[in-house]
């Protein structure tokens, strides 16, 4: 056993508005430069649709992620040794393009400004920011917001095209679901396997995945590896970048920008331990429905003495371990099993999950008593509006039944309150249909309806001091290096003689402050 | 004009040559940030695809070639049972099928590059200029291989530029064996010595990153700080 921590994630899409915050604030936190236009290490997809970029979740076209070939595991766009003997080096063919993105674009203000007196009103037309010329816009970063379009893209979204019976997108029959996505931060990540130059790594400490901006040489391997799309290439300085989970803020201990200013307070952010020996044999489970179970079971129980003892021997300190099991991904994830990786089928082994929505329920409840029969709640599930089967392809492979079991819990967890609230009777042996107990239902609702700051955030720093004179640090980054005075003064930041300084300070016999 | 001859000959290759290396280690050691392989096939792959795979198909061993022809001497070729005829059997057929392939490519991604205009948009003056040199140095050589050897039968490049290539790698350059040299072959030479001063300071510098190690190292990379006994 070789235990890792990891910095985790999970949105509850339950109580996901849609509002795009995490993005917009993401954005101008991160990719607000030339190059990185049309990137957007966060993006919020409206479900069904065909997301960002097109159809992203089509592997037969895109071939990331992993696959198994006689039961070993390997990179679907093909083995190492292909890359390099079929000469697929020289010219990817299985990477997107920018038009699979969308080709961004800015206005022209100042025509707004500038126009002569006329007839009619001046107007800032689109202009793309490659060619810097008028464009017409047909598809743009969210363009199927709220269901826009969606019953041309809908049913060309590869979680529709999965299900057998045939979905309505007429008015009366729609449904949908807002997903954020970032890059999830895998614990068995195709984009570092696909780099042929080795700069993209996955960090020892927590996991975070990063590219290294000196290594990368611009194969663009790693944007067909990453089945999720999320390593880009920036057209200005032609190398991959992607989301840092914001790793200078989480060795703080703080939480990632898009968590921070998320207005729903969907995000949870803490430290998950896993056996890192076991990672390779969870990703080559063999039936794709059991990916899931085989990833949840990688990860221990962080009270267990035998895991605490052996992650003091892998160097895990006592501040990560108590972190770990504070977690409030490791209870909504692994103990109450509310949350599910986003297509494990992928087989990277991905580290931001999902609590699935439970949307407005059909035929049901409509017009019978729901509050009077609380446990009409159960077989009404089948009959929410998103169809289970939609959820399932997306998070569990395909598998209703654990999804379903999830949106029990949750359902449940809503009786229990309800009961509480109004003081009505509430049978406690209920709970035990769902596996759960009245402590943690309530602890449940304090995590996913109260949802504090400092409960949904549970983040150790990292401990710098281990490995550099973080004191001489200050100021070192950020906004340049020659700074002076941004941190604090030592001789070897201060290029100036002795009598330079005495100069400076010493001062018609009077020292300055 | 032996005092240019010297000067073409001699000088400028050797100049080349040092610009060549001390760029090259001067640019890996001061802008690894600057170093890739500068792909625009983000952009547009239709064209690229097919242009990129036939022209490096095409290079690759076309630059052998060149190594084998130039850098074995003659005599050791028939020595090793390869005669005159077999010789020129491998460089005109062979060499001229990898030839058309790199022309053909280059000639693709030239059109892409000045005709496609988010390419030509995103493409600085160095890329635009290896471009055109690229083909240019492309075209000559096949000018000189299919052309030039077939008005003058008579020249033998392996008794001149050859043994003059070879005096230059060993510190023994002779300018005179270049002067009877036809002007295509030099134009291809001198245009060819060029793109290696060039190469430093250019997209070319990919070359050199190569992924040899990419198929025998582990799948997944970690990193870890450099720890004095502490972790995380």
């Amino acid at each position: 056993m070789k235990i890792k921590a990891q910095i985790a994630m999970v949105m509850n899409l339950d109580k996901c508005i849609g509002c795009h915050t995490c993005s917009v604030t993401c954005k101008s936190t991160w990719t607000n430069r030339e190059g990185a236009e049309y990137i957007w290490f966060n993006n919020v997809e409206t479900k069904p649709g065909i997301g960002y970029p097109k159809r992203w979740e089509d592997q037969e076209h895109y071939k990331g992620g992993w696959t198994l070939r006689k039961g070993k595991l390997e990179l679907k766009s093909g083995s190492k040794l292909s890359k390099i003997a079929l000469g697929k080096i020289f010219n990817n063919p299985d990477m997107p393009e920018m038009k699979d993105y969308y080709e961004p674009w800015n206005y022209d203000y100042e025509k707004l400004t500038t126009s002569g007196e006329k007839k009619h009103q001046p107007v800032a037309r689109a202009k793309s920011s490659i060619s810097g010329e008028h464009m017409d816009l047909n598809w743009g970063p969210n363009w199927e917001d709220d269901l826009a379009g969606g019953h041309i893209t809908g049913p060309k979204d590869p979680n529709i095209e999965k299900i057998e019976e045939e979905i309505k997108f007429n008015f009366e029959k729609s449904f949908m679901m807002y997903l954020p996505r970032l890059c999830e931060h895998c614990l068995n990540p195709s984009c570092v396997a696909s780099c042929p130059s080795g700069a993209i790594y996955k960090r020892d400490e927590d996991g975070i995945v990063l590219v290294d901006q000196e290594a990368c040489r611009g194969w663009r391997y790693c944007m067909t590896g990453c089945p999720y799309k999320k390593v880009y290439f920036n057209w200005k300085t032609n190398k991959a970048e992607k989301c840092t989970f914001c790793f200078p803020r989480i060795e703080a201990g703080l939480p990632t920008v898009c968590s921070e200013t998320c207005t729903g307070r969907i995000r949870y952010l803490g430290v998950l331990l896993y056996d890192a020996d076991k990672v390779m044999d969870a990703a080559s489970t063999l039936n794709e429905q059991e990916l899931y179970q085989a990833q949840l079971d990688l990860f221990l129980d962080p009270n267990d003495p035998k895991v605490i003892e052996q992650a003091r021997i892998d160097g895990i300190s006592e501040e990560w371990i108590e972190a770990a099991q504070q977690s409030p991904v490791y209870k909504l994830a692994i103990e109450y099993k509310l949350a599910f990786p986003l297509h494990p089928e992928y087989r990277t082994l991905p580290m931001v999950w999902y609590v699935p929505p439970l949307s407005p329920i059909m035929s049901h409840f409509e017009g019978k008593d729901s509050i009077q029969n609380p446990d009409m709640i159960f077989p009404a599930i089948e009959e929410m509006r998103t169809p289970i089967q939609y959820l399932a392809n997306m998070l569990t492979a395909g598998d209703t039944k654990t999804v379903k079991e999830a949106l029990q819990r949750m359902a449940m967890m809503r009786s229990f309150m309800r009961a509480k609230f109004t003081k009505h009777p509430f049978e406690d042996s209920k709970l035990a249909r769902v596996g759960l107990n009245a402590y943690q239902m309530e602890e449940m609702y304090r995590l996913l309806a109260i949802a504090k700051y400092e409960d949904r955030f549970v983040i150790p720093t990292s401990h710098k001091e281990g490995y550099m004179d973080t004191y001489r640090a200050q100021g070192s980054e950020g906004f340049g290096m020659d700074c002076n005075g941004c941190g604090p003064v030592s001789p070897s930041m201060e290029m100036k003689s002795g009598k330079d300084l005495y100069k400076e300070n010493f001062y018609g016999g009077i020292w300055r402050d | 004009m032996s005092m240019l001859n010297q000067f073409t000959w001699v000088i400028l290759p050797y100049l080349c040559l040092v610009v060549f290396i001390v760029g090259l280690i001067y640019r890996y050691r001061y802008d690894q940030f600057g170093w890739t392989a500068k792909s625009s096939e983000f952009i547009e792959k239709k064209h690229l695809v097919i242009g990129n795979w036939l022209f490096h198909i095409g290079i690759v061993p076309v630059f052998f070639g060149h190594v084998a022809g130039l850098g074995i001497p003659k005599t050791w070729m028939n020595a090793l049972g390869v005669s005159d005829h077999l010789y020129h059997i491998g460089a005109i057929y062979i060499g001229s099928l990898f030839g058309f392939m790199t022309l053909a490519g280059m000639l693709i991604l030239t059109a892409r590059r000045f005709a496609i205009k988010t390419v030509r948009k995103l493409s600085s003056a160095s890329d635009l200029f290896v471009n055109v040199m690229l083909l240019a140095i492309v075209f000559m050589g096949m000018y000189s291989t299919l052309v030039t050897n077939y008005v003058i039968p008579e020249f033998d490049y392996r008794d001149s530029i050859s043994v003059w290539i070879r005096g230059l790698f060993m510190f023994t350059p002779d300018a005179s064996l270049m002067t009877n040299v036809p002007l295509s072959f030099k134009i291809h030479i001198l245009l060819g010595f060029f793109i290696f001063a060039l190469c430093p300071f250019t997209r070319l510098v990919h070359i050199f990153s190569v992924p040899l190690n990419y198929v025998q190292r582990s799948s997944i990379l970690y990193r870890k700080h450099r720890s004095t006994g502490h972790k995380n």
